[in-house]
Formats: structure tokens, C-alpha cells, sequence
């Protein structure tokens, strides 16, 4: 019967016996066996993390030791996206550096704008109209919500919530739409200039923006409804990726991460710039300094930044909203075809650029993740020597290990994504 | 902020700490800054950083720059803040170009700050990695931003924008096996 294969009998006879035995069982008990004698001790690996990785926002690259799903060790090597524009900037006059600049930090570029405009106008010492102030105060706050909006989204999806990010996105699609009302771009707007604004706001924006202002707490409500009692989300974050304040200090963190380890340190409140000081808004704080606080604090933040855009529309005051200063802002248009000198002005702007006498200066704003300072050294000529930014996510890289190590794999993940770093700004 | 004669007694104290250290001092733009002896800026910062009444504990940024026609060439400017009053002051260490006129590939040196401010570490990183300054008892210098590989300081003001040049195919010839 055995010679015969094919016939039913074997077949069963064979497969039964199969079955009864375990395969898996002789395997299990070897591996056991094995790992009593190495006393549990698990191989140490040293792999590598990105830069194509879908979790590390952009081109981070993390070289990870891990003990089984424990972290040990973790370097971020970054560089990936370095495009050189600090040296590019030095080859363009001040008013063509604005848009090197934006991009940089390409989620916050009015912050960026900002830094740069905000530190020539010092070293011009170039006063600005208030009604400027009030409207760059207002396209920075839209602009930090535009931020904090996408950070929710993607940190979200990071941590498994992926509805979010499409009411997050819709959101931040309003945002965009009002910064193309008022400068005519959605993203990179070059809006800001050294002086002033570009253009005053066009009819029906402010409509728009009351409209915005309303509608957005009750959507700050939703977003919050949907995690604040998800319990993976929760389970996920709280008591995950605790740096003490001290040590976040010492290391220069700035922003929302130092904010939630409950260290009031705002830049806004700390310093006069802007029509900062005209403003009711308060700081949100942390205790705890966890991912979830972290969430918390932007999340309250958005808040602030709506009250203070409120307050910034109701408040706006009447007057030019770009300074009169022909050695530097450009003529309006309508005086070319007129005037003889605001064509000369125009010709010399454009051609050659304005100069700034020599100096420098360090100027620093807070931007949607901490501190974004701005070197700029003149040297007299109408080209900076030296643009040099100090990028809060270049910075605030540096707590990365300290938030993981010690850490599963999956905390990491957590952590990069309420760190939130912005790889154009930290490779510029 | 300190004023200006604040800045003068600031020097002297860290003069009387170690001699030589502040060159000079510099007010402009309602900026304070201390102009130090490179190899004293350690002693400077410690000075700023611990010293009672003074407490400059935070290193905002750290930036080095290239003054080309001038001499010393360079300058590492670290922005101290004091969080308490809310004060910025700059400390700048001027850099001779040891490479100056002898065609030697001598680097600027001066020493590290990374005990004292962790924070610099990436950032000292970055001006070594564009200016070619050795920061002295650094953890881990290397190159941060430009590939481990590459050869130069690109922010240098002598070094030419499109220095490198783009490959196309039809100046393919001109550098012969470039994809190796």
C-alpha cells in the first residue's frame, strides 16, 4: 500500500500525522531554551530610519540603535534638503532675498519674511507704518494657525488618526485662500517687503477674515473632539517623550516644545516687535512637558492666534501701509507715468537695489516652533554679506535623543511628530 | 539690554577675570556687543553665564561670518539672552585666517562652547561645516549640512557661487566618468 501513492488511504494516513504533530512547537521550545541562556539579552541593532520614511516629515535621516524595540541611541543626520540659499542670498540685493528666505521654512514663510524684513528695517532704522504692523501681525498669526494646522494633520495620521488630516487640510485651504485674496499667492507670498507691506488689503477680506475667526474655534472644538478621547491617541502620547525644563534650556528649545514642559517663554510677550504689545492674548503653558501637552499647547495656541487676528482686524488702523521712504520702498505706480524723480527711484530700486549702511544686526521673532532669528551683515553695498538664520527646528533637533532614547520605536515616531520639525528650515 | 557704560563694566570684569580678553566693545542699533580674544571666549561666556547679577543663560544662536577684505577675517557671534530681564548681549571672537598669504590649508581654531551651552553643538557643527572654524573639544565635528565628502568651506566669501559645475551631457566630456 505504501508503494501506492496515489491512493486515498496514504494521503490521510500522512496528513494526519501531520497535523497531530506540531511543527511550530520543537522551534518555540529551542528558541526558549536559548533565550534563558543569554539571560534575555537581545541582539543590538543599528539601523537606519529615512530619509524616504513617511513618518519623518521631509528627509530626516535617524541612525537608530535599537534593543529589540527599545531605542538606545538615535543621530538625526540631516543635510538632504541643504540648497545652499544662505550663500545664494548673499548674490541677490536685499529686496530679492525676501523670497530665498521664505522658503526656507516653507510652512511658516511670513515668519521668515519677518525675520529678514523686520532685521534690514533695523539696520536701516526704517520706522514702519502702524497700519503695516497690524497687518503683518495678522498674516503671521493666519500664518501660525496655517502651521500648526498642517503639524496636526500629519501628526495625527502619524499616530494612526487619519481623518484628521483632511479637516485639518480644509482649514488650512481657508487660510490659503486669504492669503491669495491679500497677496495674490497661497503659499510664498512675498508679501511683506522692507518698509511695509506690498499692498493694502482688498475689499471684502476683512469679511472674510471675521468669517475665518468665527468659524475656526468651533472646528478647534471638533479636532479636539476627535482626539481628546481617542484612546490610542491618548494611550500614545501622555507620559511619552518627557524632557525637563532645565535640560530643554540648555539645550535651546524654544516654542511650543519649552512652552509645554511649562516654561512661559514667548518672544511675542518677552519683546517688543510688531503691534505685539497692543494685543490681548495669553501664553499656554504645559506641566508635564509630554507629547500630549504638546498637542495641547498648539492646539490652545491656534486659539490665542485667532483672538489676536480678531483683535488685529477690529483695531486696524487707517494710513499708509508701507513707509515713505523713496531711498528704499518703490514708488506707487501711478506716479511713474507723473513724476520724473519717482522714475529715477523706480529705475535705481529695481536695477540696482537700495543700500544698507554697514552693520549687523541679530534679530529674533517667534515663530510657529520657537525662535527664528535672523543675522543679516551689511557691508554698504546694496547685497547682504551674510544672511544667516537661526531656525527654531534646527535647534530644537537637538531633544530628539533626549525625548527617545530609552523609548520604544513607536514613541519615536510620537516624538518626531510633536517635535515637529520642518526639514527646509533645519537644512535651509 | 545693558547700555553702554553697563557694556564698559562688563568688559572690565571679565578683563579682571582673565586679561586680554575683551578687545573692545561695540553699541549699534541698540545691540551690545563684546569683541573677545578667541581663545578667551570660553572664559567670557562663563563669565556672562554665571556670574551673579548677570546670568546670560541662554545661547540663542550661535553664527560665525566672513568679513573677507578685513582682518581677522572671520567672527563667531554667539547671541546671549538673559531670560530673566529679558536682555540680549553678542559675543563676538575674532578669527585671524591662518591660511592668510601662505597657501596652507591651516583652519581657524578656537575652543568649543558645548559644555557650556549644549545647544551649540549643531550649530558649531554648521560653521565649521560652511567656514571651515575648528571648534576645540567639540563632541563630534563634522560636516552637518554639505555631504561628509565634500571638499571646501562654500560660505566663504572667496568661495565662487557656481563653483561647481552643472553636468549636462554635452559637457559630459569634460568630466569623464563623473557617476563613479
Amino acid at each position: 500500500m505504501a508503494d501506492e501513492p496515489l491512493r486515498d488511504e496514504v494521503s490521510t494516513e500522512r496528513g494526519v500525522d501531520r497535523l497531530t504533530e506540531d511543527p511550530v512547537a520543537p522551534v518555540v521550545d529551542a528558541m526558549a531554551a536559548e533565550e534563558s541562556e543569554q539571560d534575555i539579552e537581545q541582539e543590538v541593532m543599528t539601523i537606519n530610519m529615512g530619509p524616504h520614511h513617511p513618518a519623518t516629515h521631509g528627509v530626516l535621516r535617524l541612525i537608530v540603535t535599537l534593543r529589540g524595540e527599545q531605542v538606545l541611541d538615535l543621530k538625526p543626520v540631516v543635510g538632504y534638503l541643504h540648497t545652499g540659499i544662505e550663500k545664494s542670498c548673499e548674490d541677490k540685493s536685499y529686496w530679492k532675498v525676501i523670497p530665498f528666505v521664505e522658503r526656507m521654512d516653507y510652512l511658516s514663510y511670513f515668519f521668515n519674511m519677518e525675520a529678514f524684513c523686520g532685521c534690514v528695517e533695523r539696520l536701516l532704522e526704517l520706522e514702519i507704518p502702524d497700519r503695516a504692523k497690524y497687518l503683518r501681525v495678522l498674516h503671521l498669526e493666519l500664518n501660525r494657525i496655517m502651521s500648526h494646522l498642517v503639524w496636526l494633520g500629519t501628526s495625527a495620521l502619524d499616530l494612526g488618526a487619519v481623518s484628521l488630516l483632511w479637516y485639518c487640510f480644509r482649514q488650512r485651504d481657508n487660510i490659503l485662500d486669504l492669503f491669495e485674496m491679500s497677496a495674490g499667492q497661497r503659499m510664498h507670498t512675498r508679501y511683506f517687503q522692507v518698509g511695509g507691506v506690498f499692498e493694502d488689503i482688498p475689499v471684502g477680506f476683512e469679511a472674510k477674515v471675521r468669517q475665518f475667526c468665527g468659524e475656526m474655534p468651533r472646528r478647534i472644538d471638533q479636532f479636539e473632539a476627535l482626539l481628546d478621547r481617542n484612546e490610542i491617541f491618548l494611550r500614545r502620547t501622555k507620559g511619552v517623550g518627557i524632557v525637563s525644563r532645565e535640560r530643554l534650556l540648555e539645550l535651546g528649545v524654544t516654542g511650543p516644545l519649552l512652552r509645554a514642559a511649562g516654561e512661559p517663554w514667548d518672544l511675542r510677550k518677552a519683546t517688543e516687535y510688531l503691534s505685539y504689545p497692543d494685543f490681548d492674548f495669553k501664553i499656554p503653558v504645559g506641566t508635564v512637558g509630554d507629547g500630549y501637552d504638546r498637542y495641547r499647547v498648539r492646539l490652545q495656541e491656534m486659539r490665542e492666534s485667532v483672538r489676536i487676528i480678531e483683535q488685529a482686524i477690529d483695531g486696524l488702523p487707517e494710513g499708509p501701509w508701507i513707509a515713505d521712504d523713496r531711498k528704499v520702498v518703490l514708488p506707487p505706480r501711478d506716479e511713474l507715468s507723473t513724476s520724473m524723480e519717482a522714475l529715477i527711484h523706480h529705475f535705481k530700486l529695481v536695477t540696482e537695489g537700495f543700500r544698507v549702511p554697514p552693520g549687523e544686526l541679530y534679530y529674533s521673532i517667534e515663530g510657529p516652533r520657537g525662535e527664528l532669528g535672523c543675522f543679516v551683515l551689511a557691508d554698504g553695498s546694496s547685497k547682504p554679506a551674510r544672511v544667516h538664520f537661526r531656525d527654531p527646528s534646527f535647534v530644537n533637533l537637538q531633544a530628539f535623543r533626549d525625548m527617545s532614547v530609552g523609548g520604544y520605536i513607536a514613541d519615536l515616531i510620537q516624538n518626531l511628530a510633536m517635535l515637529d520639525p520642518i526639514l527646509g528650515g533645519v537644512d535651509r | 539690554m545693558p547700555d553702554a557704560p553697563g557694556l564698559e563694566l562688563i568688559a572690565e570684569s571679565i578683563n579682571e577675570v582673565r586679561d586680554g580678553t575683551v578687545v573692545e566693545t561695540s553699541f549699534e542699533h541698540d545691540r551690545a556687543a563684546l569683541i573677545v580674544d578667541p581663545e578667551g571666549v570660553t572664559d567670557a561666556l562663563r563669565w556672562l553665564r554665571e556670574t551673579e547679577g548677570q546670568s546670560y543663560t541662554f545661547l540663542s544662536s550661535l553664527h560665525a561670518a566672513d568679513y573677507l577684505p578685513a582682518t581677522p577675517r572671520f567672527a563667531v557671534h554667539y547671541e546671549l539672552l538673559c531670560r530673566d530681564r529679558v536682555e540680549r548681549i553678542r559675543v563676538k571672537a575674532l578669527l585671524d585666517d591662518p591660511a592668510a598669504g601662505n597657501g596652507s590649508d591651516a583652519l581657524p581654531e578656537l575652543p568649543s562652547c558645548v559644555e557650556l551651552f549644549p545647544t551649540a553643538e549643531f550649530q558649531e557643527r554648521e560653521a565649521y561645516d560652511f567656514f571651515g572654524i575648528v571648534f576645540r573639544g567639540h563632541p563630534d565635528l563634522r560636516r552637518i549640512l554639505m555631504p561628509e565628502d565634500y571638499v571646501g568651506w562654500p560660505q566663504r566669501r572667496d568661495f565662487p557661487i557656481g563653483g561647481e559645475p552643472v553636468l549636462y551631457t554635452h559637457n559630459e566630456v569634460e568630466a569623464p566618468r563623473w557617476f563613479e
